[in-house]
């Protein structure tokens, strides 16, 4: 299975046409996936609460956004999640590269993963953890899930799920 | 002229124009001279009103003003390239540039001693950047939107506050006039 071109053929079903990135070595392939989509508007951000602002405004304007980025973002964001995304009650889909999980090379990024899920139960952010290729089957449906609801959603997406760091 | 003045004088503008508008006082000040269904006031979030107002032009057609803060537009730098990147006809960002950070005190601005916003929007590559002073703000503002080319203001003013009470609508109703107001024919 092509797991960036599985992403962005449900991103495309359910209507998501403006996406905003931060990128990450794990996230390229989809990133490219999603630049290369007609039906998606790939708009890169600076940083991901600039890009958060980005999506709050494309979701007034009619828009289906979801921000893709680094578990690192969640210490940038804690503020515009909390004060614009949730206050106003924004659906905010956020595809998550999980690093500093299993296989990971890099020792510090380690020290966020062992804050990233307790942020995000302390935000009250509904979380999904992809592990295995598999877990991608649910995203079609968290999707679907953070439309209805209204709220930020995160899919932390972890190294194994991407296949790994070559020898790791 | 203080920042006040300025919106009071624009009102009629603004009026029939989507609004995005930056936290704090700005955003009392206008909701106070003239609440509109068209405006998007920001209760939080400093710096993302450039933000939240190039994503709505994009998303769709209709004319979109920010009025942003030079303080606010300096904790959100990286807005600059993505806006002079992602040309949006529609838009204008109007930087209220009163060199001082007026909601927590007036507290002096970098913008309001070496550095300029409008050359920093310039080597950003935003293609149309215009520093005015306050007193030409309406006139400025009226030929961006005419002029339908995506549009950066920089309006120099005097630092101050008018006295304003709190917005007190809820966050939800905010968003639902607006996003019924931006659906509107």
């Amino acid at each position: 299975m092509n797991i960036d071109k599985k992403i962005t053929d449900d991103l495309v079903a359910n209507d998501v046409s403006f996406v905003t990135t931060v990128p990450c070595k794990q996230l390229a392939g989809v990133i490219d996936e999603i630049d290369a989509r007609d039906e998606i508007f790939h708009i890169p951000s600076n940083k991901e609460d600039e890009g958060m602002g980005l999506c709050a405004g494309a979701h007034m304007g009619g828009k289906r956004p979801a921000i893709i980025m680094q578990n690192t973002a969640i210490g940038v964001t804690i503020n515009t999640l909390a004060t614009l995304t949730q206050f106003y009650r924004m659906p905010l889909p956020m595809l998550i590269s999980y690093r500093g999980e299993l296989r990971e090379p890099v020792a510090c990024q380690v020290e966020m993963a062992v804050h990233t899920k307790a942020l995000l139960a302390q935000l009250n952010i509904p979380t999904y953890h992809f592990h295995e290729q598999r877990d991608v089957e649910e995203f079609d449906m968290i999707l679907k899930y953070t439309y209805m609801c209204n709220k930020p959603v995160a899919i932390l997406t972890d190294a194994n799920f991407w296949g790994g760091y070559g020898d790791q | 002229m203080i920042r006040s003045e300025i919106l009071k004088e624009i009102a009629p503008i603004l009026r029939d124009q989507l609004v995005v508008c930056n936290i704090g006082i700005p955003s009392q000040e206008l909701h106070a001279i003239d609440d509109q269904p068209t405006n998007f006031y920001m209760l939080g979030t400093m710096g993302l009103a450039s933000s939240i107002g190039l994503g709505l032009a994009l998303a769709q057609d209709k004319p979109v003003i920010s009025i942003d803060g030079d303080g606010s537009v300096l904790t959100n730098l990286g807005t600059l390239p993505t806006i002079a990147n992602n040309v949006a006809d529609n838009y204008v960002l109007l930087i209220i540039d009163n060199g001082s950070y007026g909601s927590t005190g007036d507290q002096p601005t970098y913008a309001g001693r070496k550095t300029s916003l409008a050359a920093v929007a310039e080597a950003c590559g935003c293609d149309r950047v215009i520093e005015c002073q306050a007193e030409d703000t309406g006139k400025v503002l009226q030929e961006a939107l005419d002029a339908k080319k995506m549009t950066v203001i920089v309006c120099k003013c005097e630092s101050g506050n008018a006295k304003m009470p709190v917005i007190t609508l809820d966050p939800v109703v905010i968003k639902h006039r607006f996003m019924e107001a931006v659906q509107k024919a």
